[in-house]
């Protein structure tokens, strides 16, 4: 294995007189350079090995969680509906969990995520919303929820990015002020919604699949795409490794942070009209912890909490394997307080395994 | 120069035998010995690559070697733990600064065996102890109560070595010590290293400026792929020519490239008219012309860094302009720099260039996004083919794009940095420190690169703590002291000792 040295070195224009050594017996070793496609196949394999053992670890971790649910629930586990159920409970927090990943991937966190969902929520549902929607088209109800998805993000990014507010503390605010917000908006009262046409548009199925599905595989989808494959993620990736060398490859720093906070306010938009059309209701309390729950997802799937990697098929395996085991213990009738405390557990293994990981990938 | 003395009754001080060190796909050190004696100058050399860093990091107890053995004063001993190595003795100060920015120089100095009594710290004690081991460097003007990332790349040098020296010390080990350092620090570094071989410490020192070897070294041990090739070689019967033979397995001439008559230059490419940063340097004004490369020289510390940067918009100045083919740059903005075809390859490597844990070809490509995006999404195929190309062209070692900058050795991260404004066909090149830890291989690709460069009609400013380096490379040389500029001239009408006497008096010609 240590001899990995899969072809003579490949010194181009560098080295053009690479003669053999003088020295008598200095044989080749791997600390040659690999042979140029040698390496890169090594490499490669190495990347996927990798992160593939990432996922596998995730993949396994749910495996088991259903093994469990069909050993101790059987066929109320096993069920299509019930399975649809824990995939449309996964979609609203998935959706908001992948923003969390652009976010804590730029090196950022976001704690209002709830507290912007919420606000959207009874924003797209005000009685004012509802008529117009009604009259002219319940697209205005989305437009609604993605503005303030968005304004809520760019506030936040804004604070952030010029003012100079550390992430914590300027989400810490909105935290509260956003969830006020729509208190104050809501008079505290549920918002049912009356509009037949945006209910059936959500809570359809296409081809026996909930549209609420749909729309979370669509964003992780286009999340993946634009974290792994395009210059957006890519900046990402930078900000989050290291700001400072992001900003002198002349990275615009700042204002990527921006874009990155309006990101997971949009995905806290969109949460937010699935949420609402899946409850049927805008509320002031919808959303209530669940910037934790995303974290956590992102988290255990294996984006780095001081930024610089991310992963959306972690914080998808993440997102599912939360709201299984969530599926499993109700199920079981146990008590809310008992999955908190496994919740808890599984983070705690979660990241002492990724340090682990990291710290063998270092030496 | 003074080995005799300490040699003849005792034995060696340490002696490294078949060490061997494995990393995933890497074979870091293939059986390496080293013999050190007490009160010596043992220099390690080695392209980079070859293995030093990895080998003073076993003996540091940084890493656990997968084989091999170390006697230490005539004992076997297995190092398990850093604190181990300490207690023994061996002291490092590595190639890549550790220190802890927040904290102060004198909490640096006396992190992890701080200066206390009963759990409190003493700090008016432990203040009082570092400023002795200041001076003791010659550099009483650092306070030992400035956070030490407020200071420059050189003056946290220092501060390592304070912090080496602030236990009872057998052996130094010192990893490129003189990459930051000018002449004059390189001189006083020097000086406390003959201080401390006269009271009995062993040194082994590291360094690719090969001049150096021949003023302070005793005796040579030369690494090459991670094996010894030579070991115990007397410094003074020793050739360079052989050093780099012996080092590289070739012969290398080390020229600089030819440089185009002075009245060959194209139009003025980058104006800088009385830049100042308040209290950092004031009024630079310096003109760039298209295939000229303008070299500045001066002591660390005179402001060579922070004018670049002021240039290219990473440090606000406080009055004055920088144009660009005639255009006006916004100041303060890097972005508007960048678009405008400026590029600076910064000084500090790992914590203004570097992306440690992406691979090598994102941190080649990373300025140069939109060359290989179409519609916001990456070409992935193309960026590693032409990231390939450069390291290729600058020898990094070991080649593939896909690894991981942080385990690249410290010159093959510097070439990283590099390429990354060499893929980005600037027209103004702002370069810091450019070849700071590179061998003398890659050396004299890089110049070859940067000469190139200039004769497509880039417009270079390189700052170069080496005076050679200025002199051979440069077609104009600028020197800078405490923040103006004294003096300008052709680098033909200049040599060694001329720039040391401008640099040191500042005596306008
Ligand atoms: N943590 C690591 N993981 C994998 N490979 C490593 C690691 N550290 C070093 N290497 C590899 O080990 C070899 C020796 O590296 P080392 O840093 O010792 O070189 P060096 O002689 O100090 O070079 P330089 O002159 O550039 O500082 C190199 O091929 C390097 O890529
Ligand atoms: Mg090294």
């Amino acid at each position: 294995m240590n001899e990995s040295s899969t072809g003579l070195s490949a010194p181009g224009a560098a080295a053009p007189a690479e003669t053999p050594s003088t020295e008598p017996a200095v044989p080749v070793t791997a600390a040659e350079p690999n042979g140029t496609a040698g390496g890169r196949a090594l490499a490669g394999m190495a990347v996927l090995r990798s992160s593939a053992g990432r996922n596998l670890g995730l993949v396994v971790a749910l495996g088991l969680l259903c093994v469990v649910g069909v050993v101790t629930a059987g066929d109320r586990f096993a069920d299509v509906d019930n399975i649809l159920t824990i995939l449309r409970l996964a979609a609203t927090i998935g959706v908001v969990s992948i923003g969390m990943t652009f976010v804590i991937t730029g090196g950022g966190i976001d704690l209002s995520v709830g507290a912007i969902l919420a606000l959207a929520s009874v924003w797209s549902t005000t009685l004012a919303t509802q008529a117009m929607a009604n009259d002219v088209h319940w697209l205005v109800m989305v437009v609604a929820a993605l503005a303030v998805g968005a304004g809520c993000g760019l506030v936040n990014g804004l604070l952030i990015a010029y003012g100079g507010v550390v992430p914590f503390i300027a989400t810490l605010a909105m935290l509260a002020s956003a969830r006020g917000l729509a208190e104050i908006l809501s008079d505290r009262r549920t918002q049912i919604i009356n509009v037949p046409a945006f209910r059936e548009a959500f809570n359809g199925e296409v081809l026996g699949i909930p549209v609420l599905v749909l729309i979370f595989v669509l964003v992780a989808v286009v999340g993946w795409i634009v974290l792994n494959r395009t210059t957006f993620g890519r900046r990402t990736l930078a900000v989050g490794g290291n700001p400072e060398a992001a900003r002198l490859a002349g990275i615009r720093v700042q204002r990527h942070t921006v874009m990155l906070y309006v990101v997971v306010g949009l995905c806290c938009g969109i949460a937010a009209l699935m949420l609402v059309a899946r409850t049927t209701t805008g509320s002031s309390t919808h959303g209530t912890l669940y910037e934790l729950d995303a974290i956590a997802a992102v988290v255990i799937g294996g984006t780095l909490l001081s930024g610089g990697r991310g992963t959306i098929v972690g914080t998808v395996f993440g997102v599912l394997i939360f709201t299984t085991l969530s599926n499993v213990f109700t199920l079981n009738n146990l008590s809310i307080s008992v999955q908190s405390v496994v919740k808890g557990l599984i983070i705690v293994v979660a990241v002492l395994l990724q340090q682990r990981l990291a710290s063998r990938s270092k030496t | 120069m003074t080995t005799q003395t300490h040699e003849a009754a005792e034995g060696p001080l340490l002696s490294m035998h078949g060490i061997i060190k494995k990393f995933p796909g890497v074979l870091a050190l293939g059986g390496v010995d080293l013999e050190v004696r007490a009160g010596e100058v043992h220099c390690l050399l080695g392209q980079n690559g070859a293995g030093k860093s990895t080998l003073i990091k076993v003996l540091s107890a940084a890493y656990q070697p997968d084989g091999g053995t170390i006697v230490w004063d005539g004992g076997t001993v297995s190092l398990t733990t850093p604190v181990a190595a300490m207690g023994l003795g061996i002291s490092t100060i590595y190639q890549e600064l550790d220190l802890v920015a927040d904290l102060t120089v004198a909490e640096n100095i006396f992190l992890g065996h701080e200066v206390s009594r009963g759990g409190f710290s003493r700090r008016s004690h432990a203040n009082a102890q570092a400023r002795a081991l200041l001076e003791r460097l010659g550099h009483g003007e650092i306070s030992p109560t400035r956070p030490v990332g407020t200071l420059s790349p050189a003056a946290q040098q220092v501060v390592s070595m304070a912090r080496a020296l602030s236990h009872r010390t057998r052996l130094l080990i010192l990893d490129e010590p003189s990459a930051v350092l000018d002449q004059e620090e390189v001189r006083n570094l020097f000086r406390v290293i003959r201080n401390l071989t006269a009271e009995g410490v062993a040194v082994i020192y590291i360094s690719h400026r090969l001049e150096e070897i021949r003023q302070i070294g005793d005796r040579i041990t030369v690494l090459k792929d991670g094996r010894t090739v030579a070991t115990g070689l007397q410094v003074e019967d020793t050739p360079t020519q052989d050093l780099i033979q012996l080092m590289t397995g070739r012969s290398i001439e080390y020229v600089f490239p030819p440089r185009r008559p002075a009245d060959d230059f194209g139009d003025p490419v980058l104006e800088v008219r009385g830049l100042s940063v308040s209290g950092v340097f004031s009024t630079v004004d310096l003109t760039v012309h298209a295939g000229e490369i303008v070299g500045l020289a001066g002591l660390v510390g005179a402001g060579r860094s922070e004018i670049l940067e002021a240039i290219y918009g990473a440090r606000r100045p406080s009055t004055g302009t920088v144009s660009v083919a005639g255009r006006r740059l916004r100041s303060g903005a890097v972005a508007a720099s960048v678009r405008a075809g400026v590029g600076l390859c910064p000084e500090e490597r790992k914590s203004q260039g570097l992306l440690l844990d992406h691979p090598v070809f994102h941190n080649i490509t990373v300025s140069t996004l939109a060359r290989f995006s179409r519609g916001g999404f990456l070409n992935g195929a193309a960026e590693r083919a032409e990231a390939e190309q450069l390291t290729t062209a600058l020898d990094v070692r070991p080649a593939g794009v896909n690894r991981p900058v942080r385990n690249l050795s410290g010159g093959n991260q510097q070439k990283v940095v590099l390429a990354r404004w060499l893929m980005r066909e600037c027209r103004v090149l702002l370069l810091d420190e450019p070849t700071r830890g590179v061998d003398v291989g890659a050396r004299t690709e890089i110049y070859t690169l940067i000469r190139s460069l200039a004769d497509k009609g880039v417009a270079i400013v390189v700052v170069s703590s080496e005076i050679e380096e200025v002199l051979g490379l440069a077609d104009r040389v600028l020197t800078v002291r405490e923040g103006v500029v004294v003096h300008e001239a052709p680098a033909t009408e200049l040599d060694e000792s001329r720039v040391l006497d401008l640099v040191m008096e500042g005596s306008v010609a």
